[in-house]
């Protein structure tokens, strides 16, 4: 990489005293990107433009809230009926917490597929597992706010998770409710955390960037960049493409937003919280449904551990494990493409994830349970021993010599 | 309280097959056609009118309205003078005056609909107990939406035989329980309609559904017209990018 020639003066005089401008010609026009990604590699850009939507809904939302229990849902209804254009940008607020999640999921699946988790790119991987995590935080958190019935039960139920931790649980409870119960203390911090916890994802993203373009993208062929033949420079070529695919992804997300801007919610959210009526069904948003089904499906102690701290402890590790992943899979090929045993069980992963997904919406009853059960069995088994196991006996395809042989030859 | 907020969630978390048992499933809401549904959905004016008339006339002797202002009426074509009259219809509270007493005026248009009771106690002793909800978001806080409150409303019927009824509960197909605390609100001419509509108990459902619909979403008509110019923007831009990447890369393959 050249380091560019300003000629326009007041930027060179900026950029000999702080090169950001060589810095963006580096990182977003020159950076060598694989020739050969296909659209999935769009959704990581896509997520990047989400969190700007939702940082930027969320200021103008913060700035009518009130984050009071008995002023918080009437303050979010009058951003509905009474501030101009207030309906527009709560249900794109709304709507892009469940936008943003079918993003990063169909990023981290992608990233699974294509073994974008593999050497060099673990720290990247875990980076972006963290930035998950903190997202769900942040959601979780967010969902609270309005202070509907299903925000106060669902903090409820998920704040309490953490009373299963022995000894000190009731302590750590109480302290993060601020009293001895979800009331204004929770709101008053959880509307705090949930301003700041975007910024910190902002820093996330940021190092997980700098990752990427240290060891550069991954592509479809899970082959390194060998010589320049096989890279394009990112402009124009894939901001034309990313910029389609975010035409592509509005014309949906615009499309629940107008026309079904409840379809992901739960109609009890809209009845005020009520702490002395509990909900018949308390379900969580749809993204974190997987997880509370892992949290479910202990339904029996072991030994002396009681069962909910059993819960607990696997529906943390269902998200941790995948941190470990870029050493759980043993295999040198990257892609699933030359991986014909791994493929057909990447599928069966994604199917156990809509299926604990399904079981997570229902009711803990009837056969429900044992299904809920094997899932997550099932979810374990394939990162601890399915995924190892094929990537020690597994024969591989024969994977392509370079980016740029597999691509001329193909056109 | 800690412990039962405690025990609930842990409850809720290991609910074994005992877990209560939750409601006998109500009959599923029929799908009915209405105004507001679809793309180009819009209010239709008369039957909301016609809404307006049931809530005041039955509804609002026990449930409030209270996220909704007269005002607000201006957004389904009703005139500046007859939000006014409507809103005069009411005696609120007001002040402290500079005499530092409250006062009684007659509503105006900025007033919220005013409520039937001064607070949920008072609202419970009136009515054996049962606290009537707010009707405001009626529509979006249900499964089912305006396809359950109609059929909750044109649910009522005489209860099978066998079947238990708790002093003072009605028996209707569409509640989950099938047991409500609401009497039957609506009879064959429970109001007069102006416009000489026949006030049948599925078309006093119908309308007041409609205008209940109104008051969950007023933004709704706004919404969809802005929707239709947005998407139609997007697929043109989207189309256009695609023509563009298209350029870009040809020198590629």
């Amino acid at each position: 990489m050249t380091t560019p020639v300003w000629t326009n003066p007041v930027v060179r005089w900026i950029d000999t005293r702080l090169p950001i401008f060589t810095m963006m010609q580096h990182s977003a026009i020159d950076y060598p990107t694989p020739r050969n990604l296909n659209y999935w590699w769009s959704y990581g850009s896509l997520a990047g433009v989400v969190l700007i939507i939702m940082i930027a809904t969320g200021i103008v939302l913060a700035m009518y809230y009130t984050p009071h229990t008995t002023m918080a849902f009437d303050s979010v209804e009058r951003i509905m009926r009474d501030v101009n254009y207030g309906w527009l940008i709560r249900y794109v607020h709304m709507n892009g917490g469940s936008a943003f999640f079918i993003v990063v999921y169909i990023h981290l699946f992608r990233g699974l597929y294509y073994g974008s988790y593999k050497a060099p790119r673990e720290l990247l991987w875990m980076i972006g597992v963290i930035i998950l995590i903190t997202m769900m935080a942040t959601a979780f958190m967010g969902y609270v706010l309005p202070w509907g019935q299903m925000s106060f039960w669902g903090a409820t139920v998920i704040t309490n998770l953490f009373s299963a931790i022995p000894l000190v649980g009731d302590s750590i409870v109480a302290w993060l409710w601020g009293g001895f119960s979800v009331d204004n203390p929770t709101l008053n911090r959880f509307f705090s955390l949930h301003y700041l916890l975007p910024f910190v994802i902002f820093a996330l993203v940021f190092v997980h960037l700098w990752a990427l373009h240290t060891v550069k993208s991954n592509n479809p062929l899970g082959v390194d960049i060998k010589h320049p033949g096989d890279t394009v420079p990112f402009h124009p070529y894939y901001t034309i493409k990313d910029l389609f695919g975010v035409g592509v992804f509005m014309i949906v997300f615009m499309g629940f937003v107008f026309f079904a801007p409840n379809f992901f919610g739960e109609p009890d959210n809209y009845i005020p919280a009520n702490p002395m009526v509990t909900p018949p069904h308390i379900v969580p948003e749809w993204y974190l449904l997987p997880f509370y089904a892992i949290l479910r499906a202990i339904t029996f102690n072991i030994w002396f551990i009681p069962a909910k701290l059993i819960g607990v402890v696997a529906m943390f590790a269902s998200l941790f494990i995948l941190l470990l992943l870029p050493w759980l899979d043993r295999s040198k090929v990257r892609s699933a493409r030359y991986r014909p045993i791994h493929r057909q069980f990447f599928w069966i992963l994604v199917i156990d994830c809509f299926i604990l997904g399904y079981v997570g919406a229902n009711p803990p009853e009837g056969h429900f349970i044992p299904l809920g059960q094997a899932a997550t069995a099932y979810y374990f088994l394939h990162f601890l021993v399915v995924i190892p196991l094929i990537s020690l006996f597994e024969r591989p395809r024969a994977v392509p010599e370079s980016i740029s042989a597999a691509v001329l030859k193909g056109s | 309280m800690h412990k039962s907020l405690l025990a609930a969630a842990l409850a809720f978390l290991l609910a074994a097959p005992a877990a209560p048992a939750t409601a006998a499933g109500a009959a599923k809401p029929p799908e009915q056609a209405w105004s507001f549904d679809g793309v180009f959905g819009t209010f239709d004016r008369a039957s909301l009118r016609r809404g307006l008339i049931v809530y005041r006339q039955v509804c609002s002797s026990c449930h409030s309205l209270s996220l909704v202002a007269y005002r607000h009426l201006a957004g389904v074509n009703f005139s500046a003078d007859e939000i006014k009259a409507i809103a005069a219809t009411v005696e609120v509270t007001d002040g402290p005056n500079d005499q530092g007493e409250m006062f009684q005026r007659p509503g105006r248009p900025a007033d919220k609909f005013k409520a039937p009771f001064a607070n949920e106690n008072a609202a419970r002793a009136a009515n054996n107990g049962a606290h009537p909800p707010d009707l405001s978001l009626m529509i979006k806080a249900r499964k089912g939406g305006a396809n359950y409150v109609h059929a909750l409303l044109a649910g009522y019927k005489d209860p099978p035989a066998g079947f238990q009824l708790t002093d003072g509960m009605s028996y209707n197909t569409h509640f989950p329980g099938q047991q409500i605390a609401m009497g039957a609100p609506l009879n064959e001419g429970s109001v007069d309609y102006p416009d000489g509509t026949k006030a049948s108990v599925e078309q006093m459902a119908r309308d007041v559904t409609t205008f209940l619909a109104w008051t969950a979403e007023p933004e709704m008509e706004a919404r969809k017209r802005l929707g239709l110019k947005v998407l139609l923007f997007l697929l043109v831009l989207t189309g256009m990018l695609y023509a563009l990447k298209r350029m870009i890369w040809s020198d590629l393959h």
